[in-house]
């Protein structure tokens, strides 16, 4: 029986924070895989803290937590309020049609 | 009441100018009326000056003082200088209320007015001057105010063409006036013509090496003095813009191509008479270029068929008399055939603008004609200018004419007898065709086939005014003051602003040589009826047997044509190189034009990273990242 020790948690917390970020810019379909992906990213960084928590005996990583799990919260209802509005303006959300930015 | 002379006109000046919208022919009167108090006050210091000896230097303000060099605004009243306040500010006086009727048409009368008194303050600056650098201010500024009256008629090429030309080839002049200025401060030390006076006679030994030639300082002074002068006076090689200048509104040309600004040369030359007496290669000189110009202009006058610009010759003939007049040590006869030349050749000057006035703006004599009944004033008026012009006995042409030839042939050097010799020709020359210019317009059959005889018409009367007054003073300006400029009283009346170094004979002189001149001046003028008017078959044979002369003479020597050759066309092409290969081809390519497409292509390069996808974005941002922690740990 293996013993799940700090490295496995950190591990997870690495490969999903990798998938995040991996998700933010191979994604060229859509905008609100993109969302996720910054959830995904949000969600490594609580496992990381939890982890590191735990380990340490402090209480102050979790607290920390569920504050970034509220504002994840309410950043993702923002970010889909956002996606909504374009949708209404553009008629689309592909990730190719966004480029107003193009130099 | 100095002050009042010299500045009266600038404020006409600039009064005219900027209430030209308040009122109708506000800026005709008021520049008009205070030019004329000015004459009025020149006329009563000069009395001053004769009657109670009223002299003096006022000086204005210090301009400059750097060191040992100090130059005041000053007005310096001597004889010498009251004499031109009289000629400048009488003859501007009468041309400024001519100008009211000739220039009735025009719809930039407050311009032309304004321009006009301009020109009469930076005369007046220049006479009055107590040293080089005020001098050299009225120089320019009169300068200035040629090119701008020339130049009047804008819309007109070849206004324009002949307004640059006076000016550039002035600068040549000018060029040579400020090396002269440059060697006196050098060498003297002072640029104050009273201590330059008193200092030069101990440098008469002073020898330098100028390209070449070992010449004293002196002469070397002397001749760049007189370069200026030539240029301002159309002399010999350098009067090319002169007859151009003629593009100008006639009541330009009596003033300022005629009456004033042109004798400012003179004036120099007689206003460093003792600069110039102390080297005599320098008064050689002086008097060849007089000889040359004198003689030259004459020979061209004779052909020419535009009534201004024969005219404008004889200015030049009459300029190169007074010249040769200093040049042979007679500074007083020079100053008084400017003196007389000033009211004869702007009465004749403002006659031909009637003249032209009457005939609709046509200028060529060969399409006048039989107009003596239809302008009887401009006749009459015309009369006594040719009369007085060409040195008809007691008219003031005579005495002054007369005069210069006489001190030539008193000079008793192989060079004065040759100046008497061309003078006494040139007299002839100067009558022939003064006599074909009266009566080619006034004598003869009608040639105008544009308007019809009774169509041309008397000019207004304030036009005539101004010519009644001009013609008595080419009457009796000659008898009422030879006795002062150049008689018994002449010594009393200068006084020191003129220096003779020897003083000059008055040996007896024959009588065949004294009515040699008036007998031919007389003669001339049945002549010039009998070929110009009477049986002119025999003139055009003659001018058909001898095509290359009378050609050598309508094309003015062909000096133009020497310039364009060797001035005009290098100049333009250096100019072209410069501005095609210089500005074009190296400051516009890598100046502003370079910039400016090297930005923009650098910008199109940075522009292609702006792709507009968010994941590109999202990728340099964790490149980005990725290089920042790397180096963070690595530290």
């Amino acid at each position: 029986m293996i013993e799940i020790g700090l490295g496995h948690y950190l591990s997870l917390g690495a490969i999903i924070f990798f998938l995040g970020v991996i998700g933010i810019f191979l994604n060229r379909k859509n905008v609100i895989v993109i969302l996720m992906s910054i959830e995904l990213i949000l969600l490594a960084v609580n496992i990381n803290l939890i982890s590191f928590s735990i380990f340490s005996g402090d209480i102050l990583g979790q607290i920390f937590t569920m504050l970034i799990l509220t504002v994840a919260a309410a950043e993702a209802a923002i970010g889909l309020a956002i996606i909504v509005i374009y949708y209404r303006n553009r008629g689309s959300i592909r990730v190719e049609d966004i480029h107003g930015m193009k130099g | 009441m100095e002050h009042a002379i010299i500045f009266l006109p600038l404020i006409g000046s600039i009064l005219g100018f900027l209430g030209r919208s308040l009122i109708k022919y506000f800026s005709e009167i008021i520049t008009s009326l205070f030019v004329s108090i000015s004459a009025v006050l020149s006329i009563i210091l000069f009395w001053n000056g004769i009657q109670n000896n009223i002299y003096g230097n006022f000086k204005i303000f210090e301009w400059i003082s750097s060191g040992s060099f100090v130059a005041n605004w000053s007005i310096n009243i001597d004889p010498l200088s009251s004499v031109m306040l009289v000629v400048v500010t009488f003859v501007s006086a009468l041309v400024h209320i001519y100008s009211i009727g000739y220039m009735s048409h025009d719809p930039h009368k407050p311009r032309f007015m304004s321009y006009l008194s301009l020109f009469t303050f930076s005369m007046l600056v220049l006479v009055v001057s107590d040293n080089f650098l005020q001098l050299f201010f009225g120089w320019e500024g009169v300068g200035l105010c040629s090119y701008l009256l020339i130049g009047f008629w804008y819309k007109k090429e070849s206004a324009n063409n002949a307004a640059i030309k006076a000016f550039i080839v002035n600068r040549v002049g000018d060029f040579g006036l400020a090396i002269g200025i440059f060697l006196i401060f050098f060498y003297f030390g002072t640029i104050n013509f009273q201590e330059v006076f008193n200092i030069a006679p101990q440098f008469l030994e002073e020898k330098l090496v100028f390209f070449g030639f070992e010449t004293t300082l002196i002469t070397l002074i002397c001749l760049f003095l007189f370069i200026g002068a030539m240029g301002k006076s159309a002399q010999f090689l350098l009067h090319t813009w002169l007859p151009d200048a003629m593009e100008g509104p006639t009541p330009v040309s009596a003033l300022i191509h005629a009456a004033t600004m042109v004798t400012a040369g003179v004036f120099l030359v007689v206003r460093c008479s003792p600069l110039f007496e102390l080297s005599q290669t320098a008064l050689n000189l002086v008097t060849l270029v007089g000889m040359i110009t004198a003689i030259f202009a004459a020979s061209v006058a004779l052909v020419q068929n535009d009534i201004k610009k024969i005219v404008a010759y004889s200015t030049c003939s009459q300029l190169g008399y007074m010249f040769f007049a200093a040049g042979i040590g007679a500074y007083h006869v020079a100053m008084f055939h400017l003196f007389t030349h000033a009211f004869f050749k702007a009465l004749l000057f403002l006659g031909s603008g009637s003249v032209i006035h009457a005939f609709k703006d046509e200028q060529d004599i060969r399409n006048m004609g039989g107009v003596r009944k239809q302008l009887p004033y401009t006749y009459v008026f015309m009369l006594i200018g040719t009369l007085a012009l060409t040195g008809f006995p007691f008219l003031s042409g005579f005495y002054s004419k007369d005069a210069i030839i006489e001190f030539a042939y008193l000079k008793n050097s192989s060079l004065g007898n040759y100046a008497a010799t061309i003078g006494i020709f040139t007299a002839f020359l100067t009558s022939i065709y003064s006599w074909r210019l009266f009566f080619k317009t006034f004598h003869g059959p009608y040639n105008n086939t544009k308007i019809p005889i009774n169509e041309t018409h008397e000019s207004p009367l304030v036009m005539l005014g101004p010519l009644l007054f001009l013609a008595i003073g080419a009457i009796f300006a000659g008898y009422f003051f030879k006795e002062t400029f150049i008689g018994h009283l002449s010594n009393d009346f200068w006084k020191s602003s003129i220096f003779f170094l020897n003083e000059i004979k008055h040996d007896p002189i024959p009588t065949w040589f004294l009515i040699l001149t008036p007998v031919l001046v007389v003669i001339s003028i049945p002549i010039s009826y009998y070929y110009f008017i009477s049986n002119t078959k025999i003139l055009e044979e003659f001018k058909n047997t001898n095509s290359p002369l009378y050609n050598f003479l309508l094309n003015k020597w062909y000096i133009d044509e020497l310039y364009e050759f060797l001035f005009v066309k290098p100049a333009k092409k250096i100019g072209s190189f410069f501005w095609k290969q210089g500005d074009l081809g190296f400051i516009d390519r890598f100046g502003p034009d370079g910039i400016s497409k090297l930005i923009k292509k650098l910008s199109d390069k940075a522009g292609i990273f702006q792709t507009g996808f968010i994941y590109d974005y999202a990728f340099v941002m964790l490149i980005g990242l990725s290089i920042l922690l790397t180096y963070l740990i690595l530290n």
